[in-house]
């Protein structure tokens, strides 16, 4: 019996998939950097969507509650979207740069650029 | 301030050094701050290694904040041993990119360029370093992201679409690995990389733990470049610049297979990775293909930079056969192997890199013939590495392979010893190739002019190169580290 | 769009407000949603807000190259210093519980001062990737 109340884990798995299918489909490089940051929110959902316990509350101490939810996902989670925009824009910045010196932003087209020029230097 | 503060310090001190050396702006004393910032590193990793040795392992906590709450940083006798070797290599490295740098690259940026040096370094100390999984990650992290700016900082236009690749496919491993240690939090209940051993030891072969087995040893795999997942390194070590081929090719590679001993037999431990789930014999399999494979490519290549590249992931492979082996003898093997294997190369890409910034351009076999004529030092010293990623007695790669035939007798598998020869055959087919063009052919027109390399670069490369010669001949100190450190890792949780 | 006199008038209304937001979500940070990270990225927001009405040159005179690249790295280097503060003052690295005599307090301190960093080191960061990009094709970047 599949179960419904596991949805957050099945959103997961979509995502997941989702990206990396992205990341090795499409040919444009601004494209693959989407489905890199799909494939890496799934990965936030994966740690935050246990976090919360059912009946749980705020993690501050108060009287009368004694179920928490756990802050410590979240924590980790701020810490790797920070990473991944990092990794966002450092992708981003390269592919600029790839498309001033290639003249476009097309896997297959960069490659088939290169693919005649050994040991020479390009133009940066 | 006790010596303890050193554990600390010694990932801390080069993590500063990085927005100190932007803050200076000036190309030379960004190259004072950074290799004095790795040289403070070495000499804490020194110190650590010996109270390691003498006291055994070492517990730092961060913040202050107690062991499984907090951040914790644990000096054992693994992680003493490849601090050692990643801030020896970063401080050699530092010292040699003044020339190397200031030839390849633009004047205004090399104040950059060492400030991403020394974050890539801090984050493989961290990465060393630390004993909480996601602090692991966040270093990983931090290392990852600065070696592909390092990379796309290269001459030739390629050097950018090989850090588009290193990135998308480095930042999936690093997800895979993220993903792997979200179920062992989940499973367990904590980071800790010591904890999370003691917790495991109740629930070894649940599916959660399984499958985040299997996610990080594919997230591991990819930043180690194991066999079939290396198709970033050929680019991304023939492309970017000298000095960071040097330093990615000596310690990056090796701290992932660090964090891959670690995972495996300080958390996992033998028991589920060997009797649980077919690791030994699918890295044994991947392992084979990697030497046989990439040795064979390389001897047809004609970039110095990419055939050496290939080696690289061959030797990688002799490194995780020996992890497959998950014997006491064949734990050595893989680390002793770790760490010649960074000694080699980095001397190699570093007399490369001499070349390089002779010939103008890019190190091709066309560019060095008749070298031994006019670069001999240079010549001598890709000679003695090359004997030494053979196996020649009397260099520091015999001492690895050694240790690997022994482990493999031991277990039985004689095949496999004879593989290992055959494939130390291979290794002299390219390092020949290098041989011919330099000794047996006359200078061409792409040859370098200018005469020997600066003698500044050519003392940090020869430094390594006497450390081939000389971990070869006195191997006392590697193998009994090394032998530590296996010990260690299959005695159980740390 | 400089010429467009509501878009002139509403900027200059706006940008203050979301300058002292980014201080609030600055200093909530320990009562709500909020912290060093947030700060900065809306602070940024308001120097590109700037930046895209007014042009990047106006953006420039404003926060010159130098003084973003400088703010990046010395955020980081506030927080190194708080965490070598901690040994110096006797603890471990990041000690926050010796930053004052009563440890609660110097919990509070600690985190004010390394999320100060945060805030300054993200604003920096970026604006300075707005700068590259939006100054890229037009001969305006370095």
């Amino acid at each position: 019996m599949i179960a419904i109340g596991h949805y957050s884990y099945w959103i997961t798995v979509l995502l997941m998939a989702t990206g990396l299918y992205i990341v090795i489909a499409r040919g444009n490089l601004v494209k693959k950097l989407i489905g890199l940051a799909v494939f890496q929110s799934s990965v936030y959902l994966l740690y935050i969507a246990p976090g919360k316990l059912i009946g749980g509350t705020a993690p501050i101490v108060a009287e009368g509650f004694r179920v928490y939810s756990n802050p410590l996902p979240h924590v980790l989670i701020l810490t790797a979207i920070v990473v991944g925009v990092a990794t966002l824009a450092l992708g981003l910045a390269i592919t600029v740069r790839i498309r001033e010196a290639y003249g476009s932003i097309e896997e297959d087209e960069v490659l088939e650029a290169d693919a005649g020029a050994p040991g020479c230097d390009g133009t940066p | 301030m006790s010596p303890v503060q050193l554990a600390a310090l010694a990932v801390v001190v080069p993590l500063i050094a990085a927005p100190a050396a932007v803050l200076v702006r000036g190309a030379t004393a960004a190259w004072a701050i950074a290799t004095a910032a790795c040289g403070f590193a070495f000499a804490a990793a020194l110190m650590l290694a010996t109270d390691v040795a003498a006291h055994g392992t070492l517990s730092y906590a961060l913040g202050s904040w107690p062991a499984p709450w907090g951040i914790e940083y644990r000096i054992d006798a693994l992680s003493a041993f490849v601090l050692v070797l990643v801030s020896g290599i970063a401080t050699v490295v530092a010292a040699f990119a003044r020339r190397s740098a200031a030839a390849e690259l633009p004047a205004d940026q090399l104040y950059l360029f060492y400030a991403m040096f020394c974050l890539c370094a801090a984050g493989l100390l961290g990465m060393t370093a630390t004993g909480d999984a996601f602090n692991l990650f966040v270093f990983m992290e931090i290392a990852s992201l600065s070696s592909y700016v390092l990379i796309a900082l290269g001459r030739d236009r390629r050097a950018l679409v090989a850090a588009y690749q290193y990135l998308i496919l480095g930042t999936i491993g690093a997800t895979f690995f993220v993903i792997g240690v979200g179920m062992l939090y989940l499973a367990t209940g904590t980071l800790n990389l010591a904890d999370m051993a003691g917790r495991l030891a109740g629930v070894p072969d649940s599916r959660p733990v399984l499958a985040a087995l299997a996610f990080i040893t594919v997230g591991v795999s990819l930043k180690l470049a194991l066999f079939p997942l290396h198709l970033w390194l050929p680019n991304a070590y023939a492309y970017a610049p000298s000095a960071v081929t040097a330093f990615l090719a000596a310690t990056a590679t090796k701290v992932s297979i660090y964090v891959l001993l670690r995972f495996y037999f300080s958390v996992f431990g033998a028991q589920v990775v060997v009797e649980d789930m077919p690791m030994p014999q699918i890295l044994l399999v991947l392992s084979l293909v990697a030497i046989a494979s990439a040795s064979l490519v390389a001897i047809w290549q004609t970039d110095l930079k990419r055939l050496f590249a290939y080696s690289s992931v061959a030797q990688v492979g002799y490194i995780t056969l020996g992890i497959s082996l998950a014997s006491p003898d064949g734990l050595t093997a893989a680390i002793v192997h770790l760490f010649n294997h960074g000694v080699t190369k980095g001397a190699l890409f570093l007399l490369i890199g001499g070349i390089a910034m002779r010939a103008g351009g890019a190190a091709t076999l066309e560019a060095v013939r008749g070298l031994g004529r006019t670069m001999p030092l240079t010549s001598l010293g890709i000679v003695i590495a090359g004997l030494s990623l053979i196996g020649i007695p009397g260099t520091a790669g015999f001492i690895s392979k050694w240790f690997l035939v022994l482990a493999a007798m031991q277990a039985g598998h004689w095949w496999l010893a004879g593989f290992v020869v055959l494939t130390s055959l291979i290794a002299v087919a390219y390092v020949w190739r290098f041989v011919e063009a330099a000794y047996l052919a006359e200078p061409g027109p792409a040859a370098p002019r200018a005469g020997e390399a600066p003698a500044a670069m050519l003392a940090f490369a020869w430094l390594l190169v006497g450390g081939c010669i000389w971990f070869g001949l006195d191997s006392s100190l590697t193998v009994a580290g090394a032998r530590r450190a296996a010990l260690l890792l299959l005695g159980g949780a740390p | 769009m400089r010429s467009n006199p509501i878009l002139r008038v509403v900027a200059k209304m706006l940008i203050p407000f979301m300058l002292l937001f980014a201080l609030y979500v600055q200093f909530h940070g320990d009562f709500g949603p909020g912290g060093g990270f947030q700060a900065g990225v809306i602070a940024a927001a308001a120097m590109v807000f700037y930046a895209i009405v007014f042009g990047l040159p106006a953006a420039r005179r404003l926060v010159p190259d130098r003084v973003v690249e400088s703010m990046a790295a010395l955020g980081v280097l506030l927080y190194a210093g708080v965490g070598l503060a901690g040994i110096a003052l006797g603890g471990n690295y990041l000690d926050y519980f010796v930053l004052a005599r009563d440890p609660v307090d110097g919990q509070h301190r600690g985190i004010f001062w390394v999320e100060a960093g945060v805030a300054v080191t993200v604003s920096g960061v970026m604006l300075k990737v707005f700068y590259l990009f939006a100054g890229r094709g037009h001969g305006l970047d370095r």
